[in-house]
């Protein structure tokens, strides 16, 4: 293939995965990394490098709609961004440190953990959680809107969330990945946000994490620009016009394919890593 | 006139300069890509070698002299690096609306994780 022709496959690879991303929330980078190792054989640290990049691109775009609807915390956003932050720097560290094979392997893991999450029903607002005291002088509790008006909501294990934080920072910098189901799980589960809250909020932080780590990718070579250029805009649109479609598509059915998309991927890495194919 | 800076005034702010990163950023990108293939086009394409990006497309004054030469890599480069610079804009943006209204707790909050995102990009 020459150039030109990379590009363009890359592209619409890159648009379909913004959009199904976009459509299921659960963000086109994920896919991306085994996609353009698996099937387009890129190295795993250029592959990584360009799903950052365009990582930042997704969550900064989405992220601009969301603050504006009110749905966002913006503090327990800054709060954690230190612990995810923190995280992603040291991530970056580690993929320089860590064999192709061991990344491989923690992707398909964080992959098939995704794909369980996105299978899941969540609850809409949590009932009788016990607010945290460190949650109130920080004043992390607030509102969202709702059909029937303001809605408040209580904040629990602020502790626990920042540890998970640092987890979900150190794997995006790992693998070039959002980690947004680390992230909704530190936001939902153990700090029991209403679910609009945590996915917003969780995207949000996203792009500071992913570009904590793009500082690093940069000076180590790993953001190829004729790579990242057909990704990241091929995932701009594809995600532009998911948002677009979002409230028409019937996303049960959807996310239940990607989840199946997800798991085979991950089985895939898995594979090829042990075979020392990758 | 009184003056008050609110949660909801930041919220708008900050999600219009993500947006305008984004848009800015990938017109950057798509003008360097037209070049590239422009001139590059019918070149091979092969990234399954991990060689590292030359030290030109790594820093910041590196990316900076190529883009002004016009050589579409460094432009591109550019364009992405525009969309990292995004999101440390936002941050250091809610490090000044904080102050604007008195939060002197995430005024820290927010300059703590800009130490680290400076680092990210410029000390490692």
């Amino acid at each position: 293939m020459n150039a030109a022709e990379f590009t363009f496959v890359v592209w619409v690879a890159s648009f379909l995965a913004g959009l199904l991303g976009a459509l299921t929330g659960l963000g086109g980078a994920a896919i991306l990394v085994p996609v353009l190792t698996l099937w387009f054989h890129v190295h795993i640290h250029y592959a990584a490098g360009a799903a950052l990049v365009s990582v930042i691109a997704t969550s900064s775009g989405a992220a601009a709609a969301y603050v504006k609807e009110g749905y966002t915390n913006i503090r327990i956003g800054m709060f954690l961004e230190i612990a995810t932050t923190i995280g992603a720097v040291v991530g970056a560290y580690l993929a320089t440190k860590t064999p192709v094979e061991g990344i491989a392997i923690i992707l398909a893991v964080v992959l098939l953990y995704s794909g369980y999450v996105s299978g899941r029903a969540q609850p809409e607002h949590p009932e009788g959680i016990r607010p945290d005291p460190i949650a109130v002088t920080l004043r992390m509790p607030g509102s969202y809107p709702t059909p029937e008006g303001l809605r408040w909501y209580q904040v629990s294990a602020v502790k626990t969330g920042f540890g998970l934080m640092f987890g979900a920072g150190t794997l995006s910098g790992l693998l070039g990945i959002g980690s947004g189901a680390v992230k909704v799980l530190a936001l939902d589960q153990a700090m029991k946000l209403p679910f609009k809250v945590s996915t917003t909020t969780s995207n949000f932080m996203i792009g500071v994490t992913a570009a904590a780590s793009a500082g690093v990718y940069l000076h180590r070579g790993y953001i190829d620009p004729s790579l990242a250029m057909p990704v990241m805009l091929g995932v701009v649109a594809g995600s532009f016009l998911g948002a677009k479609l979002l409230a028409r598509a019937k996303t049960q059915w959807l996310r239940r394919v990607f989840a199946v998309v997800i798991i085979v991927m991950a089985i895939e890495l898995i594979f090829n890593a042990l075979t020392g194919r990758l | 006139m009184s003056f008050t800076w609110t949660d909801e005034k930041t919220e708008q702010v900050i999600g219009n300069l993500l947006r305008a990163g984004v848009v800015l950023s990938a017109i950057v990108v798509l003008a360097g890509g037209i070049l590239y293939l422009a001139h590059h086009g019918r070149t091979h394409a092969d990234y399954h070698v991990f060689k590292g990006q030359p030290e030109a497309l790594r820093d910041v004054p590196g990316i900076a002299s190529g883009a002004m030469k016009l050589d579409s890599r460094s432009i591109i480069q550019f364009g992405l690096l525009l969309l990292i610079i995004t999101p440390i804009a936002r941050v250091a943006f809610s490090a000044v609306s904080f102050a604007l209204e008195k939060d002197r707790m995430y005024v820290v909050v927010s300059l703590i994780v800009l130490a680290v995102l400076i680092y990210g990009l410029a000390g490692s």
